[in-house]
């Protein structure tokens, strides 16, 4: 974008200290949190209201210019890395809650409200919004339901498009769009929100969220079972599912994960374990009580050498210490951290812990698998050096291997990271050759200049 | 500006430091710079990408990277909270004495480091012709906190309500000492700091006191040197090296067991900074810090860690409210200690405020820098230390007290700002 002319529009438009142009300021939004090469964008650009959105939307458009939508860049999947050049939209300037609403059970926020900030605010009225990612403390609601994130109480509570009533975006063109409502249910027209939910900003740029809130559960109880074999955890995730017991999370760790928590966090955990479980069960106290004894028979009946149930508020911090821990346990291990989110059908789980192993050993990786068991979602983390191209290139065959493995077992590509440039050559594979098409046709309807973050999900 | 191939290989020499960081961006949710401006470049994920662009020549502008490098208060809030374990501060630390290597240092930095901070002979004397003429160019600000402003320098130090230097250094008053281990078996080197010798010197008569008290030996020797951060964080390596031969020549007079000091960036720098900055010098040297550096102990620490110095039973009526120092807390792990000093007095009982972890908005001279987001951050503060409404706010750090007495006194709030060690002295 070297055309003076245009980055003099675009401080007219927002005020020259919502404009960065210097090579730092352009440097410091060619990243996100995936481990891919910065791409330098040519000017980055923050609107302070929601308004500003429609006239960046023109000018890019009028002119060309690829436009990235960025919330706190913590995706997993390359998803803020902008175009070469492009413009990099901030949604930091963004932050205001407009309304709880506690007779309807709903919140209106603006795209860039922090995930956490909002739970706090809506737990301070009573109220419950369920969708934790493990970036909550940073993550944005925007790029959240751009991103469809999902969380440790995604089992029970499900995701964030499960919480989209409504929203209003710009279009590429800058013109309003709404989408949804404030009412539990709404057929009006197309599902215009469900359509945006996890477009990764390449359909339209979200100004303002309805968002559904729920009442709280009124009490959970947590518990660890320890495994002497990843099959008979496995077994015991099904078994629960049977039972008709769905707990807020049920969450799982593997032997390597167990003893790299341990040595970093001292959480207690038994080193010796090859496989452990996480489950907390929540709502009624009667409920609650009932369901919890039920899990512990299962665990039991299933194999679980040890069961331990957290009986203070202090234990149960203890047991979610430990998963909290998991990921900075093992990205302290190696410079490079890889984290993927293959997600197979649960009943695949030890399948699909069997099949990681393999590629571990055969690639002569180091892979920590941890993740949410009981929707199948599984986190392999890959441990490695990038500077050392002989390993990066053995953690590409491993990432491809990885994805195989999962789509084989009618699985898919990504949980809730989404598929932004890491994995967008990998989509034809999972989803076909008519959803690509299709895809690619609505995509060229709604943006036809193709300007809305161009290369994500569907390439090109 | 410097050889650019020089810069690379100094860069390219915290490459693994740079690698550890997985940009993931949660050091986001604790940077207080990052909370008042919201810009990627001011957080620790910004400024290794930044510091990884360059040492990669992916980009060229080494000017406005230690620009950004430079709007960090090294509070360490984003080490002591990364999941990958990245030791930001380290790594800012190594880079701005490489870009300042590179890009040069102004000249009044020059000056102050080189010329003065470095000879503490000459240092001393200047501040003691400051402390006599200060009347003259300050006019009373706040008569509780004792604050002036200083008009005739408002171009550096802006409308600051600032605490004024001692008319008697404190070491003045207490020259030399070189006790024996009384009661208590130990005996202890006493660095007062910059901040203790020549604006706080009831901190370092409440040291004393204390230490007497417990039958503590003491070694206190003549002109001793600042410690170094100043001129390390403006990647004034030369300077800092001077200093730390300096020190380390004056402490080796006597034997001592431990080596306490008051001020929470002081302890930190010689107990860390000191030992990750040695890499440079020779073996000898390098031993030599390392056994120096094992003994540096916080003064609270060492009161409740070695001397056992517990709380009363029975709390004192009065609420105080504590600060804890990015130095002390996050960087040397010191919670419990101040607050047991502070309860084991008899007369005081602690009353947390909401984020007591959390920065002050200080920074050494990010405050003469920043100013204004300095004091963003510090308003935060203000506000939730009034909120407990506790009388009494006390830290573990001078230069945080510097930094609070000028939120609080230009709010006209009257809350007294104090020193745990004051406080616990006042009892005995
Ligand atoms: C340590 C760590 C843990 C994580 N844990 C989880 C987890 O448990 N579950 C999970 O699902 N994910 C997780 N993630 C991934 C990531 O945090 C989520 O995808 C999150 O939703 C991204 O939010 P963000 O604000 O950082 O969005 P960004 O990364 O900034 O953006 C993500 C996408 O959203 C688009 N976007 C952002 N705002 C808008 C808008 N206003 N309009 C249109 N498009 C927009 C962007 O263009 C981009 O394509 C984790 C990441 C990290 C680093
Ligand atoms: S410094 Fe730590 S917290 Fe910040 S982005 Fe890097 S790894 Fe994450
Ligand atoms: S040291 Fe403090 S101010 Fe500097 S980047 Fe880290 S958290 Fe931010």
């Amino acid at each position: 974008m070297k055309k003076n002319s245009l980055v003099g529009a675009f401080k007219e438009l927002l005020g020259a200290e919502n404009v960065m142009e210097s090579e730092t300021d352009r440097m410091n939004y060619a990243y996100d949190a995936a481990v891919l090469a910065p791409v330098l964008p040519g000017l980055v650009v923050r609107p302070r209201k929601t308004e500003d959105i429609s006239g960046i939307l023109r000018l890019c458009n009028e002119n060309g210019i690829p436009v990235t939508v960025r919330g706190a860049g913590t995706n997993l999947s390359g998803g803020t890395i902008p175009s070469m050049g492009g413009l990099v939209m901030l949604t930091n300037g963004l932050q205001r809650i407009i309304e709880i609403n506690e007779a309807d059970m709903y919140a209106i926020v603006e795209p860039g409200v922090i995930t956490a900030q909002l739970a706090t605010e809506v737990a301070g009225k009573g109220l419950f919004y369920p969708p934790d990612p493990g970036s909550q403390a940073v993550s944005t609601i925007g790029g959240n339901v751009a991103e469809n994130a999902g969380g440790l109480r995604g089992l029970k509570y499900g995701v964030t498009k499960d919480y989209v009533m409504g929203m209003e975006f710009y279009d590429a063109g800058g013109t309003l769009v709404r989408a949804g409502s404030k009412t539990v249910k709404c057929v009006s027209g197309f599902n215009l929100a469900g359509l945006m939910t996890a477009s990764e900003g390449c359909f339209g740029v979200y100004s303002q969220l309805t968002l559904k809130l729920v009442p709280p559960p009124a009490a959970a109880k947590s518990m660890m079972a320890i495994y002497d074999s990843v099959d008979k955890a496995a077994e015991t995730v099904a078994a629960i599912i049977a039972a008709k017991i769905i707990p807020c999370t049920l969450e799982f760790m593997d032997n390597f994960t167990i003893r790299t928590v341990e040595d970093f966090a001292k959480a207690g955990l038994p080193t010796d374990a090859k496989a452990l479980l996480l489950i907390e069960v929540d709502g009624h106290p009667a409920q609650v009580a009932e369901e919890a004894d039920q899990v512990e028979t299962i665990c039991r009946a299933n194999g679980a050498t040890r069961i331990q149930v957290a009986q203070t508020a202090e234990e149960k911090n203890k047991v979610w210490e430990a998963r909290r821990a998991a990921l900075s346990s093992l990205a302290k291990l190696r410079p490079t951290t890889v984290l993927e989110d293959a997600t197979v059908p649960r009943s695949r789980i030890p399948d699909m812990v069997r099949g990681l192993d393999a590629i571990a050993e055969r690639h002569k990786l180091t892979i920590g698998t941890f993740g949410h068991a009981g929707d199948g979602n599984l986190h392999p983390t890959i441990l490695c050096d990038k500077r050392d191209r002989e390993e990066w290139h053995r953690v590409e065959k491993g990432i491809e291997e990885i994805f195989e493995l999962a789509l084989g077992m009618g699985g898919t590509l990504s949980g809730e990271h989404g598929i932004g440039l890491a994995k967008a050559g990998f989509m034809e594979k999972e989803v076909g050759r008519g959803s690509m098409e299709f895809s690619r046709k609505i995509k060229r309807a709604v943006d036809p200049k193709n300007i809305l973050n161009p290369g994500k999900i569907i390439g090109g | 500006m410097g050889d650019l191939k020089r810069l690379h290989s100094l860069l390219k020499e915290i490459d693994d430091m740079l690698a550890s960081c997985m940009r993931c961006g949660m050091c986001q949710s604790v940077c207080p710079v990052f909370g008042q401006t919201l810009n990627e470049g001011d957080v620790a994920r910004g400024k290794i990408a930044l510091l990884d662009g360059l040492s990669q020549q992916l980009i060229s502008d080494a000017q406005g990277v230690q620009c950004k490098l430079e709007n960090c208060l090294l509070c360490g809030s984003c080490s002591a909270n990364c999941p990958s374990g990245v030791k930001a501060t380290d790594i800012f630390l190594k880079a701005r004495a490489a870009l300042t290597e590179y890009n040069g240092l102004s000249a009044v930095k020059k000056a102050i480091f080189r010329g003065t901070l470095t000879h503490p002979g000459l240092f001393n004397r200047l501040i003691d012709v400051g402390a006599r003429f200060q009347g003259l160019m300050t006019r009373k600000a706040n008569a509780y906190h004792g604050t002036s402003c200083a008009p005739m320098l408002s171009s550096i130090l802006g409308n600051r309500h600032i605490v004024p230097l001692a008319d008697r250094a404190f070491r003045k008053t207490h020259p030399f000492l070189d006790t024996p281990a009384g009661s208590s078996g130990l005996k202890v080197a006493f660095y007062p700091g910059c901040l203790v010798d020549k604006m706080y010197t009831g901190i370092g008569d409440a040291v004393i006191k204390v230490l007497r008290h417990h039958g503590v030996g003491i070694y206190l020797p003549e002109n001793q040197g600042c410690c170094g951060m100043p001129s390390l964080a403006s990647g004034d390596t030369k300077s800092f090296e001077k200093l730390v031969s300096h020190n380390l020549e004056t402490f080796s007079g006597s034997h001592f067991d431990v080596l306490v000091t008051p001020c929470a960036t002081c302890t930190a720098t010689l107990k860390k900074v000191w030992p990750m900055m040695a890499e440079n010098l020779g073996m000898k040297d390098q031993a030599r810090i390392e056994a120096f550096s094992r003994k540096v102990m916080d003064i609270n620490q060492f009161l409740v860690d070695k001397v056992g110095v517990r709380p009363k039973d029975a709390l004192g009526d009065t609420a105080v409210t504590f600060h804890d120092p990015c130095h002390l807390g996050k960087s040397l792990g010191v919670f419990s200690q101040p607050r047991a000093l502070i309860q084991a007095s008899g007369k005081y009982r602690i009353k947390e405020m909401k984020d007591a972890n959390t920065c002050c908005g200080s920074g050494g001279s990010f405050n003469l820098q920043h100013y204004e987001t300095s004091t963003e951050i510090g308003q935060k503060k203000r506000n939730n230390i009034v909120a407990t409404e506790a009388p009494i706010v006390a830290t573990g750090c001078p230069a945080c007290m510097m930094q609070i007495t000028d939120m609080l006194s230009s709010k006209g709030d009257n809350v007294r700002v104090k020193h745990s060690i004051e406080l616990y002295a006042e009892g005995l």
